[in-house]
């Protein structure tokens, strides 16, 4: 099979279970206990024509099939409605939040990634005590959800020591970069245990590989053993890893977001939960769930390069 | 076809100028001498190798044989310097006079990409899936040597394309991955890829094991083919007794760490002096054996974690008395002529066919 | 037959066994005091969790509030200890609702195979896609904060992890020699499906299952900590974090590092014990 068809037929895949998705992030909506328009004249007592005037505002009078199919469009081109709280466009929201969040998370990843295989690496490489120290230190790290670590580093770090502050997201890229790095720091940590449990595993799997003897035993250097023996051929493992490191982030912004009150997408998220604001709230679910798929796709092209037994699609059956 | 950058220039004769002794065939230098080789794992009551000596003269071929667990892969390794993690070794394995397992990383290293190459039992493991055949062949060479030894890429494909070419593969094979050959063509690759640093002396251990029977064949006729190419000593192991005879000059038995008996292939296996020999050339299907009897070795082979007294064969040994229990026999000249030692208190009792070990 | 060389089993074998480690019988004594406190907390703990005592707030440890008492003047002690029961009470709906489910549809999908099978599977990809916090988000921004509904989205979330394990485990498991032997004799599906099949995968999916119970500890106190789990009176880990979070910002942490504390050992513990269970079943089956 050719490198586009696959792509092709996995992209149409994704777009599939994407369709499914968002039919049960609207249809659980429409569930709700109560109308839609009670909530939005917020237990007011509302004369029939105010009632009659909001249904028709926002369609509640449609049949489900129409509304549904009505809201698909809308946010396929990028309208993702109105929010009830805000009073404003959700896409306008979506947009002023944005930008911070991508930061925190790219933030996150950065540590992530650097800091989780690092740690996997030494720990299978020197093994011994370097390997049980990291490994109680990851033991910890995947205990620790976000906003316990969020709130201990708040505690230690802002409040008791004073170096970051306790809060907020800060104006101009510095500055934000300062603001953001405990937020960061607390969204890594569970991941980065994760990771290097994941990176320690595939690596010592590929240290046993007959391959790895064979390469000593032709006097290739042991650092590059390591590295284009080992710590390549347990690429695969840790890229797999991927789609589900990326969902976490976006999901513990909700967590450090509101722990360190940071104005971004997470905090929207939390806020709009408590308030009832159904269509933030659909929009961040379904971009989120749009973002992990979207993350697993570029997983599932990017493994045949990354290992040539591979064959694509076949990821399950080879794994 | 004959080319002149394969063809090696004659050794000159190694440091110490010890001449093999023990393959009678005067004149030529030692390759391989392993002397008194003793090698302890962490947490074993018995030492793995117990005291190998062993040799192999430039040129020759040598079999190593015995049971699974008995040492032979270890024995092979050692003349790599490859042991496992925690192993106390005692004695000298000499390479060409110098003493492998007193070498530091580098020297090592060297060793390894220049003199003593080895051809691995399972080729589909020992290669890297990732990598693609081309890379295999070339990394030794290319990135393992350093500073005037170091072969630049392209000089290094151009021999990688040569020996592709002397195992019969041709020089599309450079660019696929291992997952795209046969088991008989990545074992090809395996033996064009020890030939890479034209080493002095070759390893195999049980080449063919992982094959099927017609590709084993082939392999062993183009590995013998090599080997008086190129000159090089050739160290075989295998449990495979018919193998071991067909392409050996001279034979080692191994048992339980120890080399039981040793002696040139003919003599061995026409006339074993050893019980353990006989009873392993009686429990082998043959299908010319008088009398189509198979023979099975009563017992298991002792377990790492016991302490042997004696000969480690006794317990299953029909000709075990009281002496074997008790002391450990020494090898000792069994007949006129080659060397052939057998470690055995009672090799004066086998003689003819073996017969009397019949279970 | 004959003892003609096999092929070599290489050294492995000798690896020297590794005793119980140390860490693992810490976790399993921190497993076992936590679901005793949880089950003794009424008479254990010295103070009502809710008696407002204003004067003491945010007082440091001492005789009667050994573990200080938080900014709405309430015992710490005694909140972390009934705290227990919630925090332990929500993960466990989780784990039962999951792992039933859980094996019943893993079970039914590699049993019957088919067209169940693939829709089984589609559904699991579905669910994998949303994260256990988002859908338990979802399912309370409908019907409201409180403890049953993020139990149960979080149970639907962590659902596909059992189902896909019993998946495999049945396969391979129905793949063995007993199973067509069990079947020649004429025994139902069902019965030996109930009789020899989960007895025999049992072990796997509860180790996985107790993995499960401190991640979901982990989802729920996390809703908590939002606001969104337990009604605010109600003393629980997380709620404890949400309500102390004010005082950690005025250089008060206790209150909240203490049900910190209780959450990540709590969680490493069932981790610990679940994985290090995993690996036992896992050698005894190779």
């Amino acid at each position: 099979m050719n490198f586009v068809r696959f792509a092709v037929r996995r992209a149409a895949e994704m777009a599939a279970t994407l369709l499914v998705a968002s039919f049960v992030v609207f249809g659980a909506m429409y569930l709700a206990p109560g109308s839609p328009a009670s909530f939005l004249l917020s237990g007011r007592s509302a004369s029939p024509e105010a009632l009659a005037a909001v249904n028709a505002q926002y369609h509640l009078d449609d049949p489900f099939a129409v509304r549904y199919l009505r809201w698909l469009g809308d946010m396929v081109q990028g309208d993702f409605g109105r929010s009830l709280t805000y009073r404003t466009d959700v896409s306008r929201l979506l947009a002023d939040r944005l930008p911070t969040t991508l930061l925190l998370i790219t933030m996150a990843l950065i540590v992530v990634v650097t800091v989780g295989l690092l740690l996997g690496r030494i720990s299978a490489v020197r093994g011994g005590a370097t390997d049980s120290a990291v490994l109680v230190a990851t033991t910890l790290a995947v205990g620790t959800p976000s906003f316990v670590a969020a709130v201990l580093l708040q505690g230690l770090f802002a409040v008791k020591l004073g170096w970051f502050p306790s809060g907020g997201a800060g104006g101009g890229f510095l500055d934000q970069v300062w603001h953001l790095t405990l937020p960061a720091i607390a969204l890594a940590l569970y991941l980065i245990g994760m990771l290097a449990r994941v990176t320690r595993s595939a690596m010592l799997e590929a240290l046993a590989g007959e391959h790895v003897t064979v390469a000593r035993s032709r006097g290739i250097p042991e650092r590059q053993v390591i590295r284009r023996h080992v710590l390549r051929n347990s690429l695969g493992t840790v890229l797999t890893t991927g789609g589900l490191i990326v969902s976490t982030l976006l999901v513990c912004t909700i967590l450090v977001e509101t722990a360190f009150s940071i104005g971004g997408i997470g905090q929207l998220l939390e806020l709009s939960t408590t308030t009832k604001d159904f269509p933030t709230v659909q929009a961040i679910s379904l971009i989120i769930v749009a973002l992990f798929m979207a993350v697993n796709l570029i997983v599932d092209l990017l493994l045949p390069l990354v290992d040539p037994r591979i064959t694509l699609g076949t990821r399950g059956a080879n794994a | 076809m004959t080319r002149g950058p394969m063809t090696r220039p004659p050794r000159p004769a190694s440091a110490n100028g010890s001449t093999a002794s023990a393959n009678g065939s005067t004149g030529s230098t030692t390759t391989l001498d392993v002397r008194g080789l003793r090698v302890t794992l962490p947490g074993t009551a018995r030492p793995v190798l117990d005291g190998i000596d062993l040799t192999v003269g430039s040129g020759e071929t040598v079999a190593l044989v015995g049971e699974s667990g008995s040492g032979k892969t270890l024995t092979s390794r050692s003349a790599l310097g490859l042991l496992p993690p925690g192993a106390t070794t005692e004695g000298t394995v000499l390479v060409e006079g110098h003493d492998v397992l007193a070498m530091d990383a580098d020297r090592l290293r060297a060793l390894r990409t220049d003199t003593v190459a080895m051809i691995f039992q399972d080729p589909r493991a020992a290669l890297n899936p990732l990598r693609r055949i081309g890379d295999f062949l070339t990394e030794s060479v290319c990135s393992a040597r350093t500073g005037d030894r170091a072969m630049g890429r392209s000089a290094a494909t151009a021999r990688a394309v040569e020996l592709l070419d002397a195992v019969g593969l041709d020089d599309s094979a450079l660019k696929k991955y291992p997952s795209q050959v046969s088991g008989g063509m990545l074992q090809r690759v395996m033996i064009a890829a020890a030939l890479m640093g034209d080493p002095a002396l070759l390893l195999a251990d049980e080449p063919t094991t992982a094959l099927d029977v017609t590709t084993q064949a082939e392999v062993i006729a183009l590995l013998a083919r090599l080997r008086e190419r190129f000159g090089t000593g050739l160290l075989f192991v295998t449990h495979d007794l018919d193998l071991a005879a067909a392409i050996s000059d001279r034979v080692y038995v191994m048992y339980a760490g120890r080399i039981v008996e040793t002696g040139p292939a003919e003599t061995l296996f026409a006339r074993p002096r050893h019980p353990y020999t006989a009873a392993l050339l009686a429990s082998t299907p043959r299908l010319t054996t008088p009398g189509g009897r198979l023979a099975a070795i009563p017992g298991q082979p002792p377990d790492l974690r016991t302490p042997v007294t004696g000969c480690a064969f006794a317990a299953r040994c029909p000709l075990a008395t009281e002496v074997c229990d008790e002391h450990a026999p020494a090898p000792l000249q069994v007949s006129e002529g080659p060397v052939h030692l057998a470690a055995c208190h009672h090799s004066d009792r086998l003689v003819g066919e073996g017969s009397a070990v019949d279970a | 037959m004959s003892t003609v060389l096999t092929r070599r089993p290489g050294l492995a074998k000798l690896r020297v066994r590794s005793g119980r480690s140390p860490l693992h019988l810490v976790c399993l004594g921190l497993v076992a005091s936590v679901v005793l406190a949880a089950l003794l907390a009424p008479w254990i703990a010295p103070h009502d969790p809710n008696a407002v005592d204003l004067g003491a707030a945010l007082a440091g440890p001492s005789a009667e509030h050994p573990f200080g008492v938080d900014a709405a003047g309430r015992d710490t002690l005694s909140r972390l200890l009934l705290g227990a029961r919630t925090s332990l009470l929500g993960p466990l709906g989780v784990v039962a609702f999951s792992t039933l489910a859980g094996v019943a549809i893993g079970t039914a999908a590699a049993w019957r195979g088919g067209w169940l099978d693939s829709l089984l599977s589609r559904a699991t990809e579905l669910v994998f896609a949303f994260p256990g916090m988002l859908l338990a988000v979802l399912v309370i921004s409908v019907y409201g904060e409180g403890l049953l509904a993020p139990v149960v989205a979080l149970g639907l979330a962590y659902l596909p992890y059992v189902s896909r394990l019993t998946r495999s485990l049945v396969l391979a498991e129905r793949a063995r020699p007993y199973v067509s032997a069990y079947r020649v004799q004429g025994h139902s599906a069902l019965q030996i499906c109930l009789r020899h099949i989960l007895p025999n995968i049992a072990p796997v999916v509860l180790a996985q299952s107790t993995i499960n119970f401190g991640y979901a500890l982990m989802d729920l106190a996390g809703l908590s900590f939002l606001g969104l789990g337990v009604p605010p009176l109600t003393p629980d880990w997380g709620r404890m974090v949400f309500d102390g979070q004010t005082a950690v910002q005025h250089g008060y942490p206790l209150s909240a590092i203490l049900p910190c504390l209780f959450v990540v050992l709590t969680v490493v513990a069932f981790n610990v014990v679940g994985e290090r269970w995993a690996d036992r079943v896992a050698r005894r089956d190779r």
